[in-house]
């Protein structure tokens, strides 16, 4: 994981404050998260002090300090997902795993966020479960479409 | 492809004439795929297709393909607009009209392409046909412009969406594409492009309507050296997808569009700020990027102009105020997306420092537009004061929705009865809410408002970006009012108190409203009366004293609901009822005695344990323990449990 960061801050110019957010993308994009480790080695290079560069991780919403789960739930609650019953959706989720929206399972398994729109309007609501999308959603749905995918992972 | 990529620089782009040579043309049709000898099938893959399946259907076929007509065509183009037609299909035969079906899914397809194949036509899928001149007709089938969704559009900026495949730049080329950019960079100068665009009356088509060749020229007009392009593809607003699918489905007009507005300001830098999570727009536009950047239309010297251009894609990490010029701007500096105090415009000091000129993808979509046809063309379309054509993004309980385009001067009840077709299942109309979660809602009479930006502005609504939503009467207003709030809540920077502590405030109302009252006799009445008191003064406050759009027009939404549902919202308060049964903590339900018949289907189910009851008696709910959620009501086979 060492050499992965720094083979990615060798793409990006040291001290160039512009180019924090693509590279801290970069490294989220292939570690899931920006560990602690990865924070300070951003800092010591682009020349910023720690707290200012978790200040404006903080700050975004895309940016995660623990592992994203095995199973990734993203769910839209986008005005017309929500006009459609997205909020049902969401409880069942909240229900069934326990988690607030941004956080892992302890086993590392689900995690699930919240976004606003992506784009299914018409096919709502809808969630997306590791990048592939689910339209037409229902509550009673979920608890057998995570628990079969937990299956399938709990046995590779 | 070398011989091909030659043929179109030199024969098509740098051509010195609008009017090409008819072998020139002959080839140019070949690659339009308007002249083959072979059938050819388009399968729809945008985002709204994928999500319907649109990738299993283009593996279907192509295995359909493999076995019995090895020599047809499949191309994945982008999406024409319709979403309730996903996956949406078109087929074209050797020299006949191209047939379009709706909803293909995976398994629908060998029977499709067996039918079509062999002259059997499904009609039940079938929408209607599209064609042009030197096509055989098909009989008995309606044209694709005489369906009322399409028939009400006026599609210029989108015209080329779902036409062809968005990863090649040659089928954009034989369209006509990227020549008046060429012809721009070689025969104008600065000036007189931002004259064209000035003289065209466009504005931009963010909300704000300000226009576009005006915002150029203050920044062509600044002195400095280096000048920056932003083109802001960020719409985060909850139910717009407009951008999105003309990203998709039409990427090189947009960079073409940046690459004329970069030229007009003077700038070689241009930057797409690309919005989060849509990868498939992401993967067309950096491939499109790649494929531009091979025929020679950016870098160094282009087309022998002498002019330098490379187009840089950012993307946003995730914060709604983001949209916002200055916010923007600090977020591609490396900092805080929050807005600073305007003036200085971005126009004069910018990105660096430096005059920027930011704007939108619809406004750049129309920008080669204009080039190409000339001012007088887009003067002719629309209002006087607004001309050109707007895209909406239809979506909520409307019977058809997607992305659509309008002539501004429409009203919001043609496109709602004409376009959108009235709503689903029957119910009657709520609301229309234009421009995303800030936008105000448009009821009644209003909704005959033409699309305009100063008649709108008169009546106090924002056009905004392209949101359009459809609100039946199954929705709550104040239910909805705060899940809107609650989006602003979370995405206020926390710059300006006004904003940060007026969402949180008036969240709470409005979530008072709705709670469960604990007992009615102590402070939480007085509390909810108080707070809702104070809601109308926290509104103005906020909108006098916010720095920038967000905390302005938060309170928008909170003050049309209360203007237009006031009977709503006193039910709510006083009566503590709510007529859409959707704000789960004015609902209690009671179990009628006659119905019961003791299955304790419900007792086991419910939560909170309040249903009590011997088996095979009628069970009774106690209201003080129910929460509202409503599990019974759903569990019951027999009808017994009641709305209260």
């Amino acid at each position: 994981m060492n050499t992965e960061i720094d083979s990615i801050l060798k793409k990006y110019k040291p001290g160039r404050r512009d180019e924090l957010i693509p590279l801290m993308q970069e490294i989220q994009d292939v570690n899931g998260h920006l560990s602690e480790e990865a924070i300070v080695k951003i800092g010591n290079y682009i020349g910023l002090s720690t707290t200012k560069i978790y200040g404006l991780a903080t700050f975004y919403d895309q940016f995660r300090f623990i592992p994203a789960g095995k199973i990734r739930v993203t769910v839209c609650n986008g005005t017309s997902c929500f006009l459609n019953g997205s909020k049902a959706v969401i409880n069942a989720i909240r229900e069934l795993t326990g988690l607030q929206p941004g956080q892992t399972a302890r086993d590392g398994i689900f995690s699930y966020e919240i976004v606003t729109c992506m784009g299914g309007c018409n096919n709502g609501p809808v969630i997306s479960i590791n990048d592939e999308y689910y339209p037409y959603v229902k509550p009673e749905q979920i608890p057998e479409l995570l628990n079969k995918l937990k299956f399938i992972i709990e046995n590779d | 492809m070398e011989d091909l990529k030659k043929f179109l620089i030199n024969e098509v782009l740098l051509f010195e004439s609008d009017t090409l040579p008819a072998d020139t043309e002959k080839r140019l049709q070949e690659i339009r795929r308007e002249r083959t000898s072979k059938p050819v099938i388009f399968i729809s893959s945008g985002t709204a297709g994928l999500i319907a399946g649109a990738g299993k259907t283009f593996q279907a076929a192509q295995a359909f393909i493999g076995d019995n007509e090895p020599g047809a065509e499949i191309v994945k183009v982008g999406c024409s607009g319709p979403a309730n037609f996903e996956p949406f299909v078109c087929i074209q035969l050797p020299g006949k009209n191209k047939l379009f079906f709706r909803n293909i899914t995976e398994d629908k397809v060998d029977t499709l392409l067996n039918g079509v194949f062999h002259n059997d036509i499904n009609k039940d899928d079938l929408v209607g046909q599209q064609g042009g001149r030197g096509f055989e007709l098909w009989p008995g089938i309606q044209f694709m412009d005489e369906i009322s969704f399409f028939a009400r559009q006026r599609r210029v900026v989108l015209n080329n969406c779902g036409c062809y495949d968005p990863e090649s730049v040659e089928e954009y080329i034989a369209r006509g594409g990227y020549k008046s950019y060429v012809k721009t960079i070689r025969h104008y100068t600065y000036e007189e492009v931002c004259n064209i665009i000035e003289q065209s009356g466009l504005r931009g088509r963010s909300g704000g309507g300000y226009p576009t060749g005006l915002k150029w020229k203050q920044a062509l007009n600044t002195g400095s050296s280096s000048r920056f392009l932003i083109c802001n593809a960020k719409e985060s607003d909850p139910g717009a997808f407009t951008d999105r699918l003309m990203l998709e489905s039409d990427p090189h007009r947009l960079i073409e569009g940046i690459a004329i507005a970069a030229y007009a300001i003077g700038a070689s830098t241009a930057i797409i700020f690309f919005r989060r999570g849509s990868e498939h727009a992401y993967k067309r536009l950096k491939r499109a990027i790649e494929s531009a950047r091979d025929y020679g239309l950016i870098g160094h010297n282009i087309m022998s102009s002498g002019f330098n251009l490379d187009i840089i894609i950012r993307k946003e990490p995730g914060a709604f105020v983001c949209g916002e010029e200055t916010a923007l701007v600090s977020t591609l500096e490396g900092r805080r997306g929050m807005p600073q105090l305007k003036p200085p415009y971005p126009t004069t000091s910018g990105l660096y420092g430096k005059p920027t000129v930011i704007n939108n993808v619809e406004t750049l979509m129309n920008v080669p537009l204009i080039m190409q046809n000339g001012p007088e063309w887009f003067n002719s379309l629309g209002t006087e004061k607004s001309p050109g054509t707007k895209v909406f993004a239809v979506a909520g309980k409307g019977r058809m929705s997607g992305v659509v385009e309008v002539e501004m001067g429409t009203t919001v009840r043609e496109i709602l009865d004409d376009i959108a077709d009235g709503i689903k299942e029957g119910k009657e109309l709520k609301a229309v809410q234009l421009g995303g979660a800030s936008g105000s809602f448009i009821t009644g009479d209003s909704l005959d408002i033409p699309v305009d930006y100063d008649a709108m502005k008169e009546k106090g609504i924002g056009m905004g970006a392209g949101g359009f939503i459809i609100i039946d009467e199954t929705t709550c207003m104040v239910d909805l009012v705060r899940h809107l709030m609650e989006f602003m809540h979370t995405e206020s920077c926390g710059k300006c108190i006004p904003c940060r502590e007026g969402t949180g405030r008036m969240l709470e109302i409005l979530e008072s409203v709705i709670r469960k009252p604990v007992s009615e006799d102590s402070g939480t009445t007085l509390e909810r009366f108080k707070g809702v008191m104070q809601l109308e003064t926290i509104a103005s406050v906020m909108r006098d004293t916010s720095l920038c759009g967000l905390g302005q027009t938060a309170p928008n939404p909170f003050l049309s609901a209360l203007k237009n549902f006031r009977d709503e919202f006193e039910e709510h308060i006083f009566d503590r009822k709510c007529r859409a049964n959707i704000c789960r903590g004015l609902r209690t339900f009671t179990i009628d005695v006659d119905k019961c018949t003791g299955c304790t289907a419900c007792a086991s189910k419910c939560p909170v344990n309040a249903i009590y009851g011997t088996r095979l008696q009628p069970f009774f709910i106690v209201e003080d323990k129910c929460i509202g959620c409503g599990i019974c009501y759903d569990i019951c086979k027999f009808s017994a449990i009641k709305v209260k």
